[in-house]
C-alpha cells in the first residue's frame, strides 16, 4: 500500500498536526520506510487467531460509586496554557478554559 | 559512598554513619559537576531535594527506618511528582508542573526516599538513543560522543556516572533493557500489571511498565519491594499479594547456586543482525552460568523477527489516541499565534511535539484509519497472540531465556537519528518480552571493545516467565556474585576533558 | 407519491451514579464550572480510567428490562476525535461488543383524530455503556468558548432502536415509553431539562411500498418530546419536498432551532469523520456473569407489563385502567398505596387517572408533588364506600383539599363537616322525607302506577332536593320502591 502526499495530509489532519508542503515530503519518504517495515506482517496467515489486546486474560475490575474527589479546579488550571494572540494571559475565566469559538 | 549498594546505604544510614542529608549533598555535588554535559536531569530542586532529606532523616533518628529511607533515586521525567515539572521530555509540556502523583513516586514518597530529581528522555519515550528529548541528548558516561540508549536514557546515564544511588525507567518496547545494557546498568522490566501505571505518562498503554534501573540485581530488588503492587487507580494492575523480591536473591539450588537451572537460548537472537563482539560476550556469559550449574537448552521463537513490525503498529496506535490530550486547551503548549480553534489545533500540536513523536502519531493515526484498521492493526493484534505463545512453548522447555538486550553496544549521537528503522531495530530483543507482557531485565556482562578502541559495556538479557521476577533477580544476583561487571564505573575524570 | 418515513433511535440516558463512570468525581448537576472536573475528567498526563460498577450495574438492569442479551464479554473501545468538551481526544465507548444486545420495547401509539390507538414492538439493537462530553459555554468571554468539564465523564447509556418507526408519533410514543421505563426501574432520572435523557432521531424517507432505505440525517440532542415532534415533522416535511424538487438528501447532522422550528446541518460535523476505534487498553473487558444478573434481578422492580397483567388480577380493573396506571411507577405506586390504605380498587384506580390526574396536569407537577397524598385520597374514598358523602360531595371534598394549605387542612371528616356534606342515611329521617313528597306529588304517584317508569325517577329528584342533597340516593331508592309497590 503506497503512501501518498494526500494519505500524510489526511492522516496529519486527523491527527490535528499541521505538516508544511515541505514537512509532508519528508514524512512521507521516513514513513514510507517505517510502513515497508510494518508490511512484513501480510506474510503471515493469522486466519482463527484471535487478536490480543492485553497481555493477561483478566476481566475489568468495578471501582464502588462512591465519590473519592475533591475540588481541585484551581491547582488545576495553574496549568492552564498562555490564551495566545498577544495575550500571556491565561486561557482561563470564571472557572472555564477558553478556546477559540466553537461553532456547532 | 557513590558507588555502594542500596543494601548498604541503607546500613550505613540505619548505623547513622551517615546521613540522608549528607548522602543527597554527595549527590547533588556529583550533579553539579558532571550534569552540566551529561545533561541526565531535565530538572532539579534542591529545596524540595533536601526537604525530603531532613525528613528522613528526621524519620531514621525516629527509629523508622525502612531499606530505602534516606536514599537518594532519581526519577525518570515521565512519573508525574506533584509540584515537579514533568516534561515527559516533550517541548509539549515544558511548563507543566504535575499537580499529583505517580503511584510509584507516592510508593517512593512513602518510605521516605529521597528523590533527586527528573531524568532526561526520549519525548514521550519514543526512542532508543535519548536523542529525540527537546531538552537535549544525553551523553552515555561510558563514551562522551555516544547515546545512553533510550527511552530511559537520563536514567541510565545518572545511574552509570553515579548521580543518584538508582533510577526508575519505563519500558514499552525496550527502554529500560537496552539503556540498561548501554550503560552496564542492571535493569528490570517487570511483569506487565506488577507495577501501577497511574500517573505514568502512558505512550502504548498495554506496554508500558515501570521498573529499576540500578547498579546490582539486589539493587532492583529492593526497588521492587516499594515500586511493584496493587493499585486501585490502574485497571491493568494485578491484585496479587505483597512479594518480597529479596527473597530468593540467595536461594540455594543444591550443590551449585544455579544447579538444575534450565536457561533457553532463542537461536533468533544469536543470528544475523547482532554485533560479533556483542555476541562473544553474551556467550563467554552464558559459559560463567554454565559453571553455575545451569543446563543450557536451545530454543525458538520464531516470531521474534515480526515483533518490530507488530510494535510498531501497536504502539504508534495506542500513542496516537494517547497524545491526543495535548490539544492546547487545559495544560501544554499553546501556539502563539492561530486563527481559530483547528488553527489551534494544528499549531499547538505541530510546534509541542518533536519530529519523531509526530512520525509516531501518524503513523498511529494512519494504521487505525478507516480502511486499514484489520490489515494493520488487527493482523497486528494476532500476530501479537503468535508471539506470545511462542514464549508459552518456550517456557515448556526451560526456566528463563537468555541472550543479547540490544543488538550492538553504545552508538555515536547523530549516527540513527535519520533512519527510523535502523533505530527502531534496536529493539529487536526486547520488544517481543512487551509484546507478550513478560518481565525482562538486562544485567552487565562485560564490555565490547568499539571501533574506535572503547570498552563498552554489554548487557545480558533474562526473560522470566510471568511473575518470575524474583527468580530471574536470583538469577541475575547469582551471577554477580561471581563477576564484577556490574561493579566496573565509568572514568568520568578521562572523559570530562572531552565534554 | 406517497412517501413513508422511516426513524430510529438513539438515545443517551445519563446513569443514576453518584459518580462518573470512570473516576470518583462528582456528577451533581449545576455545580460551579470544572469544580467536579478531576484529574480523570480533565484528561492529565497518567491519569487512568476505572469503571463505576453502579454504571455497569444500570446497564444490566436495562437489558434485563427489556428481555436483552446481556453482554458476557463486553469490550470499551476508543472513539478518537478532537473537540474542547473531548478533554482525552477520545472518549470512552462500546463498539464492536457492546453491553446490552438485542431487545425489545412495546409502545402505546396513542389514538390521533380518526386513527385510533395501537401497540406496536420496537426492536432495540443495543445498548452501551460510555462516557459524556464536557460543555462548551458560549459569550463569558468575546469571541472564546468557554470549556466546563463537569459533566465529561458522567456514565450513559446509549440505547439503539432499529429503524422501526414510521411517523413521528411513533418515535415520541417509543422516547416516552423509555423515558418511563428507564425512571421506572431506576437507572436515569429523566430529567430532560438538565439533559438526563436525550435523544438523536435519525430520518430518512422513501417511497411507500419500497424497501431500501433513504439516506438519512440524523437531528441532535432532542431534550423534549414536544420537540421532537415538531423536528422529525419537520425534518420529514423538508426531505420529501427536497426530493420531489429533485434534490438529494445527504448524510448530515442537523440541529432543531425550536425558535424557527426548523433544522440545519451543523457546521462543525460537515467532514465525513473516521473515529479510529479501537478497544481501551487501559481498560480490561467487562464480564457479566449469570450471578451478576441474578443479583441485580433481585433489585429489579416489577415491571410495567408484569404489574398491568396483576392489577388486572388482582383488583378486578380493565386492561385499560390497568394500562393507563401503569404508564408512570410513581402513578402505580399512587394508586397500590390508596387501595392498601383501605381505598376500593376501582374507584381509587378512577381517581388516580381521572381527578388527580387532571390536576397534576393542569398544574404541571409530578404525582410526587400532589398535594392529595395517596393516603388522604384513601380516607376520601372511604368515606364515598360508606355512604357518608356521595360521588359529588366528594369532588367538594376533594377540591377542597387540594387547595388546602397543610396536611391539617385536608381532614376528610374535618372538611365534610364544615361543608355540612354528609349524607342522610337514617331510615326513619328519609321515610318521612318520602311520605312528604309523596303526599306533595300524587299525579306523578299515579302515573308511575299506570306504567309510566319514568315517574319513578321525578320522584327520587323531588326526595332528594327536598333532603337538599344528602339523602342517600340508594336508600331514597329502595324505600320509595317499597312504599310505592307496598
Amino acid at each position: 500500500m503506497a503512501l501518498s502526499i494526500e494519505d500524510i495530509k489526511k492522516v496529519a489532519h486527523l491527527a490535528r498536526i499541521e505538516v508544511s508542503d515541505s514537512d509532508a515530503a519528508t514524512t512521507l519518504s521516513k514513513l514510507t520506510g517505517i510502513l515497508g517495515l510494518i508490511e512484513q506482517m501480510q506474510a503471515v496467515d493469522t486466519t482463527g487467531i484471535v487478536p490480543m489486546s492485553h497481555s493477561q486474560d483478566l476481566s475489568q475490575r468495578l471501582r464502588e460509586d462512591v465519590v473519592t474527589k475533591t475540588n481541585l479546579r484551581d491547582e488545576f488550571q495553574k496549568n492552564a496554557p498562555a490564551l495566545g494572540n498577544g495575550s500571556t494571559e491565561q486561557a482561563v475565566s470564571g472557572g472555564l478554559y477558553l478556546v477559540p469559538k466553537v461553532i456547532e | 559512598m557513590i558507588n555502594n549498594s542500596l543494601k548498604q546505604l541503607g546500613d550505613m544510614l540505619q548505623a547513622k554513619k551517615i546521613s540522608s542529608v549528607e548522602l543527597t549533598q554527595a549527590f547533588m555535588a556529583r550533579i553539579s559537576q558532571y550534569n552540566p554535559s551529561i545533561n541526565a536531569y531535565i530538572s532539579l530542586n534542591e529545596d524540595k531535594t533536601f526537604t525530603q532529606a531532613k525528613a528522613a532523616d528526621a524519620q531514621i533518628a525516629a527509629g523508622n527506618i525502612t531499606p530505602l529511607t534516606g536514599i537518594p533515586f532519581a526519577q525518570k521525567d515521565i512519573f508525574c511528582a506533584k509540584g515537579w515539572p514533568t516534561t515527559c521530555g516533550s517541548k509539549m509540556l515544558e511548563n507543566f508542573i504535575a499537580p499529583y502523583d505517580a503511584h510509584i513516586i507516592s510508593q517512593f514518597d512513602a518510605v521516605g526516599a529521597v528523590n533527586l530529581g527528573k531524568t532526561n528522555m526520549d519525548e514521550f519515550a519514543m526512542g532508543s538513543s535519548n536523542e529525540t528529548s527537546y531538552f537535549g541528548g544525553v551523553k552515555n558516561p561510558w563514551s562522551f560522543d555516544r547515546v545512553p540508549g533510550g527511552s530511559s536514557g537520563g536514567s541510565a546515564a545518572a545511574v552509570a556516572a553515579r548521580l543518584c544511588a538508582a533510577a526508575t525507567g519505563t519500558d514499552t518496547g525496550g527502554s529500560i533493557r537496552q539503556p540498561a545494557s548501554l550503560c552496564g546498568l542492571t535493569g528490570l522490566k517487570p511483569t506487565y500489571g506488577v507495577v501501577s501505571r497511574f500517573g505514568m505518562i502512558a505512550f502504548a498503554s498495554s506496554l508500558d511498565q515501570a521498573g529499576p534501573m540500578a547498579k546490582s540485581a539486589e539493587d532492583c530488588a529492593l526497588m521492587m519491594n516499594v515500586m511493584a503492587g496493587f493499585d486501585e487507580r490502574d485497571s491493568t494492575s494485578l491484585n496479587r499479594a505483597k512479594e518480597d523480591y529479596t527473597k530468593d536473591l540467595n536461594k540455594p539450588y543444591l550443590n551449585k547456586p544455579l544447579t538444575g537451572l534450565k536457561v533457553g537460548l532463542p537461536k533468533e537472537f544469536f543470528a544475523e543482525g547482532l554485533d560479533a563482539s556483542v555476541g562473544k560476550v553474551i556467550e563467554t556469559a552464558i559459559a560463567e552460568y554454565k559453571k553455575l550449574g545451569a543446563e543450557i537448552v536451545e530454543i525458538s521463537l520464531p516470531n521474534t523477527g515480526l515483533s518490530i513490525p507488530v510494535y510498531y503498529v501497536l504502539a504508534p496506535a495506542e500513542a496516537s489516541s494517547n497524545l491526543s490530550r495535548y490539544d492546547g486547551v487545559r495544560y501544554g503548549h499553546r501556539a502563539a499565534e492561530y486563527t481559530d480553534l483547528m488553527d489551534m489545533y494544528n499549531k499547538s500540536r505541530a510546534e509541542g511535539f518533536g519530529a519523531e513523536v509526530k512520525r509516531r502519531i501518524l503513523i498511529g493515526t494512519y494504521v487505525l484509519s478507516a480502511g486499514y484498521y484489520d490489515a494493520y492493526y488487527l493482523k497486528a493484534q494476532q500476530i501479537r497472540r503468535l508471539i506470545a505463545q511462542d514464549f508459552t512453548e518456550a517456557f515448556k522447555k526451560c526456566d528463563v531465556i537468555m541472550g543479547p538486550a540490544a543488538p550492538s553496544t553504545a552508538f555515536k549521537a547523530g549516527e540513527k537519528v535519520d533512519d527510523p528503522v535502523a533505530m527502531y531495530l534496536q529493539d529487536i530483543y526486547t520488544i517481543s518480552t512487551n509484546l507478550a507482557g513478560l518481565p525482562g531485565m538486562s544485567l552487565p556482562a562485560g564490555f565490547a571493545q568499539s571501533d574506535d578502541g572503547k570498552a563498552l559495556p554489554v548487557g545480558l538479557q533474562i526473560i522470566g516467565n510471568y511473575f518470575d521476577e524474583a527468580r530471574m533477580l536470583n538469577v541475575a544476583h547469582q551471577y554477580q556474585q561471581v563477576t564484577d561487571w556490574h561493579v566496573q564505573t565509568p572514568d568520568l575524570s578521562l572523559l570530562e576533558g572531552k565534554a | 407519491m406517497e412517501w413513508e418515513v422511516v426513524i430510529g433511535l438513539e438515545t443517551h440516558t445519563q446513569l443514576q451514579t453518584n459518580t462518573k463512570i470512570f473516576s470518583g468525581a462528582a456528577i451533581k448537576y449545576g455545580a460551579e464550572p470544572n469544580t467536579q472536573a478531576c484529574e480523570v475528567s480533565i484528561a492529565l498526563p497518567g491519569v487512568l480510567p476505572v469503571l463505576n460498577k453502579q454504571a455497569v450495574h444500570c446497564a444490566i438492569k436495562f437489558g434485563l428490562a427489556i428481555h436483552a442479551e446481556i453482554a458476557p464479554r463486553s469490550v470499551f473501545a476508543r472513539k478518537n476525535y478532537f473537540y474542547p468538551d473531548l478533554p482525552k481526544g477520545y472518549q470512552i465507548s462500546q463498539f464492536e461488543l457492546p453491553v446490552v444486545g438485542k431487545g425489545a420495547v412495546t409502545i402505546q401509539v396513542p389514538a390521533v383524530g380518526k386513527n385510533a390507538a395501537y401497540e406496536k414492538v420496537i426492536n432495540i439493537t443495543r445498548a452501551h455503556l460510555e462516557e459524556d462530553a464536557g460543555k462548551s459555554v458560549h459569550g463569558a468571554v468575546e469571541g472564546m468558548s468557554g470549556i466546563d468539564l463537569n459533566r465529561a465523564g458522567t456514565p450513559l447509556l446509549e440505547i439503539v432502536t432499529e429503524p422501526d418507526m414510521r411517523s413521528a408519533a411513533e418515535a415520541v410514543a417509543y422516547a416516552k415509553q423509555l423515558h418511563e421505563l428507564v425512571q421506572w426501574i431506576g437507572i436515569c432520572d429523566g430529567n430532560m431539562q438538565e439533559g438526563s435523557f436525550r435523544c438523536d432521531v435519525n430520518v430518512s424517507v422513501r417511497p411507500k411500498g419500497t424497501e431500501k432505505l433513504g439516506t438519512r440525517r440524523e437531528i441532535k440532542n432532542l431534550n423534549s418530546f414536544k420537540f421532537m415532534q415538531q423536528a422529525i415533522e419537520y425534518e420529514t416535511r423538508w426531505q420529501i419536498e427536497t426530493l420531489e424538487d429533485g434534490g438529494t438528501i445527504h448524510q448530515a447532522t442537523v440541529l432543531f432551532n425550536p425558535d424557527t422550528g426548523e433544522t440545519r446541518a451543523m457546521r462543525s460535523k460537515e467532514e465525513a469523520n473516521d473515529y479510529r476505534y479501537f478497544p481501551d487498553p487501559d481498560l480490561l473487558p467487562l464480564v457479566i456473569t449469570e450471578a451478576d444478573k441474578a443479583l441485580v434481578l433481585a433489585e429489579m422492580p416489577e415491571l410495567p407489563a408484569a404489574m398491568k397483567a396483576r392489577f388486572e388480577a388482582q383488583y378486578s380493573l380493565s386492561a385499560y385502567d390497568a394500562s393507563a396506571l401503569t404508564t408512570s411507577r410513581e402513578l402505580a405506586d399512587y394508586f397500590v398505596a390508596a387501595v392498601d390504605a383501605g381505598a376500593d380498587a376501582k374507584q381509587a384506580a378512577n381517581w388516580a387517572m381521572g381527578s388527580v390526574s387532571a390536576k397534576l396536569n393542569s398544574e404541571d407537577k409530578p404525582i410526587s408533588a400532589s398535594p392529595v397524598s395517596a393516603l388522604q385520597l384513601a380516607q376520601l374514598l372511604k368515606r364515598i364506600s360508606d355512604n357518608t358523602i356521595s360521588n359529588n360531595a366528594a369532588k367538594q371534598v376533594f377540591d377542597a383539599m387540594w387547595n388546602a394549605e397543610g396536611d391539617a387542612e385536608r381532614d376528610v371528616d374535618a372538611i365534610i363537616a364544615a361543608k355540612g356534606l354528609k349524607q342522610e342515611s337514617d331510615s326513619g329521617a328519609i321515610e318521612a322525607i318520602i311520605d312528604e313528597v309523596l303526599a306533595a306529588n300524587a299525579a306523578m304517584v299515579e302515573e308511575f302506577k299506570a306504567g309510566k317508569e319514568k315517574a319513578f325517577n321525578a320522584l327520587v329528584g323531588q326526595a332528594m332536593k327536598a333532603s337538599k342533597g344528602k339523602a342517600n340516593p340508594a336508600q331514597v331508592n329502595d324505600i320509595l320502591k317499597k312504599k310505592l309497590t307496598a
